[in-house]
């Protein structure tokens, strides 16, 4: 990493004094540490997205073209035009503050524009002043602004201190959702090409080659080969791993963070380990991994399509399950070219997903734990004492809270929860989900994460918990290095890794180590 | 004169308030709404075996109906309220998180929002002959004390209490007063201002209210006519309530229409379901598998991953 970790002490003391200049003063800083680098100009090139060039936000000259103010009021108008949640999210706000306290980067850095209700007023005064008769007449009185360069360099800073995690939309009195404002603060913003680089650059390459980042179909099946061998070497059991074999009845769509990343990897292990123990029809895709927006969402179902499968399987992630369960069917359904999925081993038909017939692998295996399909030998997790970390998208925007409990519960013998004012609808972010898991952004992510560590580091001290399990590709990025810089000696964990720890698979050999190649505990308590 | 003046005022307010209202409701339902965006607070329905939330989140529109009712009734979201303990931002590495509970907050909005109700009904037996039921029936649960002569009315006292609960607030956090706009300031302004003369006009002036009530009758029945010697407290309590009636659509006021279409309330968990329809659902360009194929097609036959056609 380029620049010093600052001292967690100088980060845990938080100055709350809201600043001598009103908010109104559109001037900030980009301190390093603070804010994302630019897109480079090829990627922004390549999904052909406007005003490709070099730039860095802290340049003076942000060369923004000619006409880009009309740009973003035309931009405005549009969206205002089509998204109901935006209009009505600029008008009913009271400014009653419950939600300011809720944000993780308010806690975590005192910034009162990194409040949920001033984070949407950058946005909101300037629609007033161009889109309602009082903020015309009565200007700052009525609480508008102009639009100025500053402004469009505020708004990249801070829509850029938004993980999008919508824990201020569980308490506001209106529901008022900032994920729907960030979003659209960065849609305009990218209609003047100022984007950053860790969201347009895995965009590209989940476009271009089919995940995030950019390893070409041979290296793909060289990771599932490698996985494969890993998992014969551990049990004695081979495994095949079918990649776009036609007519399977089930496509997996995992995060590509499982084939390549860790502790993602031992995640994938554990899909395996059941998919195979449960033997389930299925294929990977090369072509379709899985991404944010509509023109990469379109590819799972297309995917799908031409090798025949009757429906599809997500793995552990959270912005896809954002985007399947809110988006995916009104965006790229009917799905009429599939099945309603149906538990080839339990018989399940899950009406749930009728119409995107699309499950949840945390719904697939809580489904044949229940059904007592698998044979689970929770003593392989002993030396785990776990807590479950709710990812913002499976909880808030799908309500996917019991599953990986009723799993977790299946498969290990300590399970303790964080406090309740952190977790379930109430969960705190990882602090650097929506693009902003970057080294050179490290002491914002350090600042987000931090109300989450606090609530890790409870359940360490009073139930010796030192792993925290999650159900998300962002998370097993981000919280490894935030428990590290907070909480050390906590590790992470999917919920499938521990499955496939647990996991009697038949034929198998005896089990000496966990997926992690670390020896089990004996049963007595001590190293095997 | 003065008389003619507030008739004016009373009209112009009814008007402005009610079309700008209208207006605005109309853009937010005219607007559509692209996708289902509900915020999940509780399970979802899958498993049998998992007990779903039904309320918090809705399946069905019956489910919707009554999450709905929790949050305009009874602020259900408003109700969750609580203030991060100091051990936020306090230095200590090892810190814990604390959170209070916060619930003056909620206490306070419900018991202003419900005690304006019910004055502005009470108000309708000025506006209606013979007076609406309900209205004489609150206006007796109301002055059920029967303190003073007049009898004071709980509702009059309880709005009192908290406005200035909600202004004290406002003044007194220093985070909420360096976000609060000046318009905030005039809404609760312009509100104190209606319930303070109201009290006058009631409980301290000399005021004849059967003069006064043939006189809001005859505006009901829009032929007007002039009412005696007003007196200053009269006029300035109509004044106020016009302004406030005038500002109501423009101002953050609104939310009372905004409430009922909030997307992340007043739709059901079913997106999986069944297909939520976009209206504008527009076009992109999707990097085709017969075009991904053709850029790999070497690397996947060298791999022996299948392939729709060889070279």
């Amino acid at each position: 990493m380029a620049q010093q970790k600052p001292e967690p002490a100088r980060l845990a003391a938080v100055d709350y004094t809201p600043p001598r200049r009103p908010w109104r003063d559109p001037r900030v800083e980009f301190r390093k540490g603070t804010y994302n680098y630019a897109a480079a100009r090829r990627h922004l090139q390549y999904l052909g997205l406007p005003n490709p060039r070099d730039w860095q936000p802290h340049d003076a000259d942000w060369k923004l073209p000619a006409d880009w103010k009309r740009i973003i009021l035309d931009g405005m108008k549009e969206r205002l035009a089509r998204y109901r949640s935006f209009r009505l999210f600029m008008d009913t706000c009271v400014r009653c503050g419950a939600c300011a306290d809720k944000c993780h980067f308010y806690l975590g850095s005192g910034d009162p524009k990194n409040t949920p209700v001033l984070r949407a007023e950058l946005i909101r005064s300037v629609y007033r002043r161009y889109f309602t008769a009082s903020g015309r007449m009565f200007g700052p009185l009525a609480g508008a602004r102009d639009l100025t360069e500053d402004v469009l360099k505020e708004w990249f800073y801070y829509f850029h201190q938004c993980t999008e995690c919508r824990r201020c939309s569980v308490f506001c009195p209106f529901g008022i959702d900032t994920a729907e404002i960030t979003m659209i603060g960065r849609e305009l913003l990218n209609l003047v090409g100022c984007n950053i680089q860790w969201i347009i650059e895995p965009a590209s390459n989940c476009d271009r080659v089919g995940n995030h980042l950019g390893i070409q179909p041979h290296g793909f099946k060289d990771s599932l080969e490698f996985a494969a061998d890993e998992l014969e070497e551990l049990t004695g059991i081979r495994i095949e791993i079918p990649i776009n074999r036609k007519g399977a009845e089930v496509l997996l769509v995992v995060p590509s963070a499982d084939y390549f990343g860790t502790p993602h990897y031992y995640t994938l292990l554990g899909y395996l380990m059941v998919l195979h123990e449960t033997g389930v029809d299925y294929t990977f895709s090369a072509y379709a991994s899985h991404d944010l927006a509509k023109r990469l969402n379109a590819k799972i179902y297309a995917e799908a399509k031409r090798l025949g499968v009757k429906w599809i399987l997500g793995g552990e992630c959270g912005h896809m399950w954002r985007v399947v369960h809110q988006y995916m069917g009104t965006m790229n359904g009917p799905a009429d070219f599939l099945e309603v999925p149906v538990s080839p081993v339990t018989g399940t038909r899950f009406e749930h997903a009728a119409s995107t017939k699309m499950i949840h692998v945390c719904e697939f295996t809580a489904d044949l734990i229940a059904h007592g399909c698998l044979t689970l030998d929770r003593s392989r997790n002993d030396r785990w004492n776990v807590t479950f970390h709710d990812s913002c998208n499976p909880a808030r925007a799908m309500g996917l809270y019991e599953e990986p409990r009723a799993i977790l519960r299946a498969v290990v013998n300590q399970f303790h929860e964080m406090p309740e004012d952190t977790i379930r609808e109430r969960t705190l972010c990882c602090g650097s989900g929506a693009g902003l898991g970057t080294d050179e952004n490290f002491e914002m992510r350090m600042r987000g994460g931090r109300p989450r560590a606090m609530a890790v580091n409870q359940v360490r001290t009073r139930h010796g918990t030192n792993v925290v399990a999650c159900i998300c590709a962002v998370d097993k990025a981000a919280l490894p290095p935030l428990l590290d810089y907070w909480v050390p000696g906590v590790d992470v964990a999917g919920v499938h890794e521990l499955v496939g720890n647990a996991l009697v698979m038949r034929g198998e050999r005896p089990r000496m180590t966990d997926l992690r190649g670390e020896p089990l505990l004996a049963a007595g308590g001590g190293r095997a | 004169m003065m008389s003619a003046l507030l008739a004016v005022a009373l009209y112009g307010a009814a008007a402005s308030s009610l079309g700008g209202i209208c207006w605005r409701v109309w853009r937010w339902a005219a607007t559509p709404e692209p996708f289902a965006i509900p915020t999940t607070t509780a399970q979802q329905r899958s498993l049998d075996g998992i007990a779903p939330s039904r309320i918090e989140s809705p399946t069905t529109r019956l489910g919707v109906v009554g999450r709905m009712g929790l949050e305009l009734f009874l602020f259900r979201s408003l109700f969750r309220n609580t203030a991060a303990g100091r051990t936020f931002g306090g230095g200590d590495v090892d810190a814990h998180p604390v959170f209070l509970e916060r619930k003056a907050l909620w206490l306070g909005a419900l018991a202003f929002h419900w005690s304006l109700l019910a004055i502005a009904v009470r108000h309708l037996r000025l506006f209606m002959a013979p007076p609406p039921r309900l209205a004489d029936a609150l206006a007796v649960m109301d002055g059920f004390f029967q303190v003073g002569s007049p009898h004071w009315y709980a509702t009059d006292v309880v709005v009192v209490i908290a406005l200035g609960y909600l202004l004290i607030r406002r003044l007194g956090n220093r985070l909420l007063r360096y976000l609060t706009l000046p318009a905030d300031y005039l809404a609760l302004g312009a509100l104190l201002t209606a319930v303070t003369t109201g009290i006058v006009v009631r409980y301290v002036v000399r005021t004849d209210l059967v003069a006064v009530r043939q006189f809001t009758l005859s505006l009901a029945a829009l032929a007007p006519i002039a009412i005696p010697a007003p007196g200053v407290w009269l006029s300035a309590h109509v004044l106020s309530v016009s302004f406030l009636l005038a500002i109501f659509p423009a101002t953050k006021m609104v939310h009372a229409a905004g409430a009922w279409f909030s997307p992340t309330r007043n739709q059901a968990n079913d997106s999986r379901r069944r297909r939520h329809l976009n209206p504008w659902n527009a076009p992109v360009p999707v990097h085709s598998y017969e075009a991904w194929e053709d850029e790999f097609r070497d690397k996947l036959e060298a791999a022996g991953l299948p392939v729709e056609k060889t070279k």
